[in-house]
């Protein structure tokens, strides 16, 4: 996205995890990482409503479109690591996991759980954008223009 | 004078009861499931998450199954849901020109690069019954998956007018942006706030104003620019980061309407915009509030109010929300017996005086 340009790489790849947890289905995120490690909760998992935003005609002054379910959890891990989470929902173990796996990914598991947690869901949601994409583009209209003979 | 009335607990239990018993229906039928309705009674969820400016879809399809259907009772209950959830933040403003679209028509430009994806619609149905889905277990037609690259970029279709100077360009005025559920409404109002309420009014309310500039009253000689429905990432900044991660997806359905202008004492002639964004898949809901968006722009256009009802941005805005406008309209149905019993007098003592002044008229010669 257009925010992501000016932004140092350490900060990508962080973003980029977070995203994925936060878009990953909750049961999909509980099977690639259900043994979580000790953590402290520095803010216990809490449902609340996120505004968003949109923008006149698309481009113009921002505008309250109306608000989404959020859930936000803040955890500290045994090794002194914290991690964020704000994910969609109003699923609590899900903002608690992903907080965790946040927390994770800063640790020397990162390598372990980039294979075994975020390759899969990021290549799972690869997949269902394809399907979605491929089955839009069927339905893609081609028009042709016919050309009168007397306008050649 | 305060009436204390006594007694009605039981029958409210009782009503109640009933009603829980006739929510579920015939129990030979089998119960519906809220996943049931979230997965296929999609357009009516959409329609609740929208009116009732939260976008939730099991919160929606619950709702749905404990009002019976009722769309404005289900709207209802999420808008007193929503008001028991702590604000967690705002978002960074969505950006549609990077929708993964599942659906993008353009009534003006036929050649549109990404060309016009017709998606999952009722266009070009016949409209007929169809009594196979009656039959249990009809078949599920399959869908077809197009091997063709898909598009990489979508572009929003106004973009090209905007280089030739030919459209009206967006400003972007950042700042505070004003939030109706936060503040009383103000009037006259920014077209952020207009934008706000427009996003959350009644479909149908929309639907027949939107329609009535079409047929006269205060026409805007609206073409569709562009129809898009598709998913949207949203993005918020964290505090405890400083930086924006996506926290999930919405689909949104967006309108923009290009609009016939041949100018005005302060504008030149070319076209102006009107702009729909909804959640959900709703473009009934999208074009119709483009209309109306573009109709109460007439002041800062130059145009002429000519008193029709679209341009009167009192009229549309304090009408607009169905709550409101149902608790002001189901509460006289309520007890007003003592209301009733002072217009009762009234009208008795009225009937009094002109009695006596009847007689007192006769007595004269």
């Amino acid at each position: 996205m257009s925010s992501e340009r000016s932004l140092p790489p350490e900060i990508l790849a962080r973003r980029r995890w977070m995203g994925l947890a936060a878009r990953s289905r909750p049961d999909r995120l509980r099977e690639l990482l259900p043994e979580l490690p000790a953590h402290d909760l520095l803010r216990a998992p809490e449902i609340g409503a996120v505004m968003v935003e949109g923008r006149a005609g698309g481009t113009g002054t921002p505008f309250n479109l109306g608000e989404m379910t959020v859930t936000r959890c803040s955890v500290r891990l045994g090794s002194g690591e914290v991690g964020h989470a704000h994910v969609q929902g109003r699923d609590r173990d899900h903002a608690r996991r992903a907080a965790v796996l946040d927390a994770l990914m800063q640790t020397d598991a990162a390598q372990g759980l980039e294979g075994g947690v975020l390759a899969p869901l990021a290549k799972e949601e690869a997949a269902r954008r394809t399907v979605r994409a491929a089955r839009a583009a069927a339905t893609r209209v081609e028009f042709f223009t016919l050309v009168r003979g007397e306008d050649q | 004078m305060y009436v204390a009335v006594k007694g009605g607990e039981r029958a409210i239990d009782n009503a109640h009861a009933w009603l829980s018993q006739a929510r579920r229906g015939d129990p030979s039928v089998p119960e519906l499931s809220v996943a049931q309705i979230r997965e296929q009674m999609t357009l009516a969820v959409n329609r609740v998450m929208a009116e009732g400016s939260l976008y939730d879809p099991d919160l929606a399809a619950l709702a749905i199954k404990q009002a019976r259907g009722d769309l404005i009772e289900a709207i209802f209950l999420i808008r007193a849901y929503r008001t028991t959830l702590p604000r967690l933040g705002s978002s960074v403003p969505v950006d549609t020109g990077e929708m993964a679209v599942t659906r993008r028509i353009s009534a003006t430009f036929k050649d549109l690069p990404g060309g016009q994806i017709l998606g999952p619609t009722f266009d070009y149905t016949h409209r007929l019954l169809d009594f196979t889905l009656a039959a249990n277990g009809s078949e599920v037609a399959d869908v077809a998956a197009s091997l063709a690259e898909p598009a990489e970029g979508v572009p929003h279709v106004m973009e090209f007018l905007n280089k030739d100077a030919l459209i009206q360009a967006e400003l972007q005025a950042d700042g505070s942006v004003p939030d109706l559920t936060r503040e009383p409404m103000e009037l006259p109002a920014s077209r952020p706030l207009r934008l706000q309420a427009l996003a959350r009014a009644d479909e149908g309310f929309l639907l027949s104003l939107a329609y009535s500039t079409q047929r006269g009253y205060g026409r805007t000689h609206a073409f569709v620019g562009e129809l898009r429905i598709g998913a949207v990432a949203v993005e918020m900044e964290i505090p405890e980061l400083g930086f924006p991660v996506e926290i999930g997806e919405v689909e949104l359905t967006e309108c923009e309407t290009v609009n016939q202008f041949t100018g005005s004492r302060t504008e030149p002639p070319q076209f102006t915009r009107g702009y729909g964004l909804v959640f959900g898949q709703s473009e009934r809901k999208a074009i119709s509030m483009s209309l109306v968006d573009r109709a109460l722009r007439w002041r800062e256009l130059g145009e002429d109010f000519t008193g029709a009802p679209a341009q009167d941005e009192e009229f549309v805005l304090m009408h607009a929300d169905n709550i409101q406008a149902t608790g002001f309209l189901e509460h006289i149905k309520l007890p007003h017996y003592v209301d009733f019993q002072a217009e009762l007098e009234l009208i008795r003592k009225l009937r009094r005086e002109t009695e006596q002044g009847d007689l007192a008229a006769e007595e004269q010669p």
